[in-house]
């Protein structure tokens, strides 16, 4: 028999962060529901618990991360798995209908909500869906987040994991790392844009700066430049094209090396640079176009945390955030620049779960208020 | 990276013809050439020499006293070289005719050899040897670009700004620190290079970022299909970047209150065109992207100010070249970053950072650095802005030459030891960049006297036939500046008062003129020597507080007689009558003319005392006003008749010292550094400033470590206004430091 309380949050348990670009979904399914529970419990929950789990698609674009999954995990006294799912912001009305179709308001439940869209569509959750949002403060919940995935005992893969040998290509590999005393660490939260926390402990934390330069800068340039509609789109481009025909290197303009300031020749000079020149835009590709700016606003995200950690004397980073996801390209970048301009110094560390820190959190806040 | 690749290649053009008077002026005296050549401009430096006339003065000898009688002393114009700098910046396209014009032009052949740095140096190398026989040698950009900026900043007031674009004035020119380091300098350039500087043979490039004005005008040419720089900025100023940009408000409905962002602020530049089906305009993508690559480079740039501790942070390179849209957005971005702790600062002179470095480096032996150097308003043509919307005098874009020169001062300048805060004071009182009826006013003046002046300056040269003509040319000349300014106040960094004078002695000396007044200035010092000794008997005969109020009535009514001023010589003209009995009356006073009738009886009474007297003078003609060399002789004339100034002369109790000023107003932080010397030497405790011009015009709040004294009679009806009195009203300011509690205040402050 499972361990059971009474001061325990009625289902269903969700979190939810509704970013600028994505909405991301957390949802726990207990799997040590007992006969006396399953004759209680009612059938609109019933069908929302068999509908998430047994696909992994919803709609045209709502996408369940299988691969995610954690399973038999121990929450709050109920064993069960904890479901990833994710959708484009732009399709929420038609999640919204979808809650309003399945009575989800006839559960009672609160939903813990976070990111921007918990203040947006606020009224939108109420007026459409008769839902009552509880609002969380995104930060917060990213922090919160991290450190409790990165607490629980899986049976996975471990969550945290770095790059050995970053700076050589042939032998750069991932390995698992162990985040056993997390702190201080600089946390950079890359979704549609950029955002820096230096976190010193559990309930000690700062945002040290961001960019606007981010994962939407990355999908919006690409759209432009190139005609592609989605990450994936855009991601597969970038594999295939070659950035240093769009980007002026320090070569291109030294013919080397810059012996005088320690500027290797292969250090891009100039991001776009070499497209000032109409010959040049004439004979890039697609391809190279969506790969130099991969590279342009993943290096402007090493640079810029380079220096938060620099002035918040942090040697720990991890990278979070779903510009991330299936982005092998982009954190290899990462890990090679933060070892190679801090000469060793600093560690790029990333983390499984990339983009779903935030709901977690605010599950978390569910079941345990804070 | 500081480079900036050449680009979209212009056709050469050579069509133009050069006017020789206007650009490469002084060319046959030419050595040391420099040349950086940019992606869309090329920077020309050279040295040259410029022969021109001052006016000496040279005393009789006065043991044939009977023979030399008529005249007090004698004045010749003679002619003198001084070293002068050019730097001229043209488009790349007409690189050709300029080097041609060189050719023809230059007879110096000493010269072999020409420093080069710049990105298009290396690829123009071989047009510039063939054109100009002279072997390139190329110098790195990054330490010429310091050096230049080392340069400007240490002998160029105003040359460092703050933009404010909704300002009143959009510039605001900075006061110079006497201690220019440490700074960091952001040289945007195809990408961004940023060094710390902390000394003049130290720095360093602690870091950069390849996005910089090659990923705008790279990135901008394939978003919009637009090919030049200037025209995507063009595009940038017309658009409106909330249509491409996610806004926080896009992402929250309003502000994340909890961090205090505001709904503006952009969440992620280019998050709304992550869509396949909407088109969005060239202009909304060119200022987004604008926008995000100026807040990129502001963020670094606050990131390694914080990590190295520095305030002072200077912006150069391609992409500001004085664009007011990427100063602006630059600004806006250093502020958001560092909540107002840093600002922004740019050059006046950046476009010339590096012609000025690689210069420097090849005329190391005549040693440029131990001189101090003056931009002449004359020859430069001051900072053009690139909108000709908001300035209708700017020139066409193409085909623009823009000027600077600087002269090499005989002197050595520095701050005056006693003031108290070296790095805020600022010279003027009313800064004309800010105040736009106190602009309207001066430049009005300024040219309602120029027939006046130009009167004057024939009338000088009674012997010179071709006088009128020079004349005629000043006034064409200083006429165009005066309308410049109407449009563009900030062209010379801040308007003031001393520099219009400033501007107008520079003109003046461009055409041989280099001292107008001096004959009126004898007639007076003659007349007024006359007079001496019955001043200082009459004076003698007061009781000791009866006299220390005639001689302060003294030196004013003296002030007066200061031929510059309107008012004054409004009345001069109108009744010839009108002179020294008038000045008297309007001060009821029995003094005399200026130095030798106000001020040599304080001087006499002072060391009377036993105080010690240093008597400071222009080192050139300025005005009326008296010069070193005037008052040398003039002195030895007073202390023939007078015992006290005698003995004054020969204990040193009496030290007369040039300021090394040629303006009729007078800047405390360039003082000629023997003057400096003396001041430290003596324990200099009281400072006594004269004049309308050096006390009212200048210095008026200026905050001394020791006593001071300002004295000036206010002989302009609009500023007596503006100062809330009358015309001939008295400003007698006596100040003492805080702290420094002094027992003669009382007796001095009437």
């Amino acid at each position: 028999t499972s361990v059971q309380c009474d001061w325990c949050v009625a289902f269903p348990w969700f979190g939810m962060d509704i970013g600028g670009t994505l909405v991301k979904l957390v949802y726990f399914e207990p799997k040590d529901i007992t006969a006396e529970e399953e004759q209680e419990e009612v059938e609109n929950l019933k069908s929302i618990r068999r509908y998430l789990t047994s696909n992994i698609a919803y709609g045209t674009t709502g996408i369940r991360d299988v691969h995610l999954e954690l399973q038999d995990l121990t929450l709050c006294g109920r064993k069960g798995n904890l479901h990833f799912i994710r959708f484009p912001t732009h399709d929420l009305p038609v999640f919204l209908q979808m809650g309003r179709n399945k009575h989800f308001s006839s559960l009672h439940t609160t939903l813990c909500a976070t990111g921007g869209g918990a203040y947006k569509f606020e009224n939108d959750f109420r007026t459409m869906a008769d839902l009552q949002l509880h609002k969380l403060d995104e930060l917060d919940c990213l922090v919160r987040g991290v450190l409790y995935i990165d607490s629980v005992m899986s049976s996975g893969p471990s969550e945290c994991y770095y790059f050995e040998n970053p700076t050589d290509p042939d032998h750069c590999v991932q390995k698992p790392y162990l985040l056993e005393n997390p702190y201080p660490l600089l946390l950079v939260n890359i979704g549609s844009g950029v955002s820096i926390l230096a976190v010193y402990s559990e309930n000690n934390y700062k945002r040290v700066t961001g960019t606007s330069l981010g994962g939407g800068t990355f999908l919006g340039l690409c759209c432009l430049l190139t005609g592609c509609s989605t990450f994936e789109e855009a991601l597969e481009m970038a594999s295939e094209g070659e950035s240093t025909r769009v980007d002026k290197l320090v070569r291109d303009i030294y013919g080397g090396d810059y012996e005088r300031f320690g500027l290797p020749g292969w250090a891009v000079a100039s991001s776009f640079g070499n497209m000032m020149s109409k010959e040049k835009r004439e004979s890039v590709s697609k391809e190279d176009l969506a790969r130099a700016t991969l590279v342009t606003i993943t290096n402007n995200i090493g640079s810029i945390t380079r220096m938060c950690a620099l002035n918040e004397n942090i040697e720990r980073v991890v990278f979070v955030g779903n510009f991330l996801r299936v982005n092998t390209l982009s954190m290899k970048l990462l890990a090679y620049a933060m070892d190679y301009w801090s000469k060793g110094q600093l560690k790029a560390l990333f983390l499984r779960h990339e983009g779903y820190f935030g709901a977690v959190g605010a599950l978390l806040e569910l079941l345990h208020p804070s | 990276m500081a480079e900036c690749g050449r680009v979209d290649s212009h056709t050469m053009d050579k069509s133009i013809t050069l006017p020789p008077d206007e650009i490469f002026r002084n060319l046959e005296n030419a050595k040391r050439f420099a040349i950086d050549i940019g992606g869309s401009l090329t920077k020309l430096a050279y040295y040259s020499t410029v022969k021109h006339k001052v006016a000496k003065v040279r005393s009789f000898d006065h043991s044939t006293k009977e023979a030399a009688s008529d005249k007090l002393y004698e004045i010749s114009v003679q002619e003198e070289v001084t070293a002068r700098l050019h730097f001229i910046k043209f488009e790349n396209a007409y690189i050709e005719t300029c080097l041609d014009f060189i050719k023809d032009h230059l007879v110096n052949t000493e010269t072999k050899v020409i420093k080069a740095t710049g990105g298009g140096a290396h690829k123009f190398k071989v047009l510039i040897e063939r054109k100009l026989g002279l072997k390139v040698d190329k110098e790195d950009e990054m330490s010429c670009l310091i050096k230049g900026c080392n340069f400007v900043l240490k002998n160029i007031p105003h040359e460092a700004f703050v933009y404010a674009k909704h300002a009143d004035s959009e510039f605001r020119f900075q006061t110079t620190d006497p201690d220019i380091f440490p700074y960091l300098l952001v040289n945007i350039g195809s990408g961004v290079s940023i060094a710390k500087v902390e000394s003049e043979d130290k720095f360093e490039r602690i870091g950069g970022s390849s996005i910089g004005g090659g990923t705008f005008w790279g990135l901008g040419a394939l978003l919009t299909k637009t090919k030049r720089f200037d025209e995507l900025l063009q595009l940038a100023s017309k658009g409106q970047h909330s249509s491409v940009d996610m806004l926080v408000k896009d992402i929250y409905g309003g502000s994340y209150g909890y961090l205090g962002l505001t709904g503006d602020l952009i969440a992620s530049s280019f998050g709304k065109s992550a869509t396949a089906d909407k088109e969005f305009s060239k202009e909304d993508m060119a200022k987004s992207l604008l926008h995000m690559i100026s807040n990129d480079i502001g963020q670094l740039a606050c990131l390694y100010a914080r990590l190295h501790n520095l305030s002072r942070v200077y912006f150069g390179g391609f992409f500001i070249r004085g664009h007011p849209l990427t100063m602006h957005t630059i600004t806006y971005s250093i502020n958001f970053f560092t909540k107002g702790e840093v600002q922004a600062l740019f050059l006046r002179h950046e476009g010339y950072l590096g012609a000025i470095g690689a210069f420097l480096k090849g005329a190391e032996e005549d040693n440029p650095n131990q001189y101090s150097w003056g931009e002449n308003y004359a020859g430069s043509s001051g900072l053009m802005s690139v909108s000709p919307d908001m300035y209708p005098m700017q020139r066409a874009r193409s085909g623009t030459f823009d000027m600077l020169e600087m002269d090499r001062l005989d002197r050595q300048l520095v701050n005056l030891p006693l003031l108290q805060e070296p790095s805020s004071y600022i010279p003027d009182t009313v800064d004309l960049t800010e105040d736009a009826p106190a602009r309207e006013y001066w430049l009005f003046c300024f040219e309602d006297a120029l027939d006046g002046v130009v009167k004057r300056a024939v009338a000088s040269q009674p012997d010179m036939p071709e006088a009128a003509v020079r004349a005629e040319k000043f006034r064409q000349k200083y006429r165009h500046k005066l309308q410049t300014l109407r449009y563009q106040p900030f062209a010379y960094g801040s308007l003031t008062v001393r520099s219009l004078l400033d501007t107008r002695e520079h003109c003046l000396n461009e055409f041989n003129f280099p001292d107008p007044y001096s004959k009126i200035k004898e007639r007076e010092n003659d007349v007024a020597l006359k007079y001496y000794q019955k001043v200082v008997k009459s004076l003698e005969e007061l009781s000791w507080e009866d006299r220390q109020f005639a001689l302060v009535r003294g030196v004013l009514a003296g002030n007066v007689f200061d031929w510059g001023a309107k008012a004054v010589s409004d009345v001069l003209e109108s009744d010839p009558e009108f002179g020294f009995e008038q000045a008297k009356r309007q001060l009821e006073d029995n003094s005399g003319v200026d130095i030798i009738l106000g001020v040599m009886p304080l001087v006499r009474e002072l060391l009377s005392r036993g105080t010690e007297v240093v008597l400071a003078s222009n080192s050139g003609p300025a005005l009326n006003d008296v010069t070193n060399g005037e008052l040398q002789i003039l002195t030895e004339r007073i202390a023939a008749m007078d015992p006290v100034i005698q003995s004054g002369l020969r204990d040193d109790r009496l030290t007369l010292v040039q300021n090394g000023s040629s303006s009729p107003c007078l800047d405390l932080s360039r003082l000629d550094k023997a003057l400096a010397m003396v001041v430290r030497e003596r324990k200099t405790d009281l400072v006594i400033i004269e004049g309308m011009g050096r006390a009212i015009h200048t210095n008026y709040f200026a905050t001394l470590s020791c006593e001071s004294l300002k004295l000036a009679v206010i002989k302009n009806s609009w500023l007596a206004d503006r100062l809330g009195g009358k015309l001939f009203s008295v400003v007698f300011k006596y100040e003492v430091p805080a702290g420094k509690p002094s027992q003669e205040a009382a007796v001095l402050t009437p």
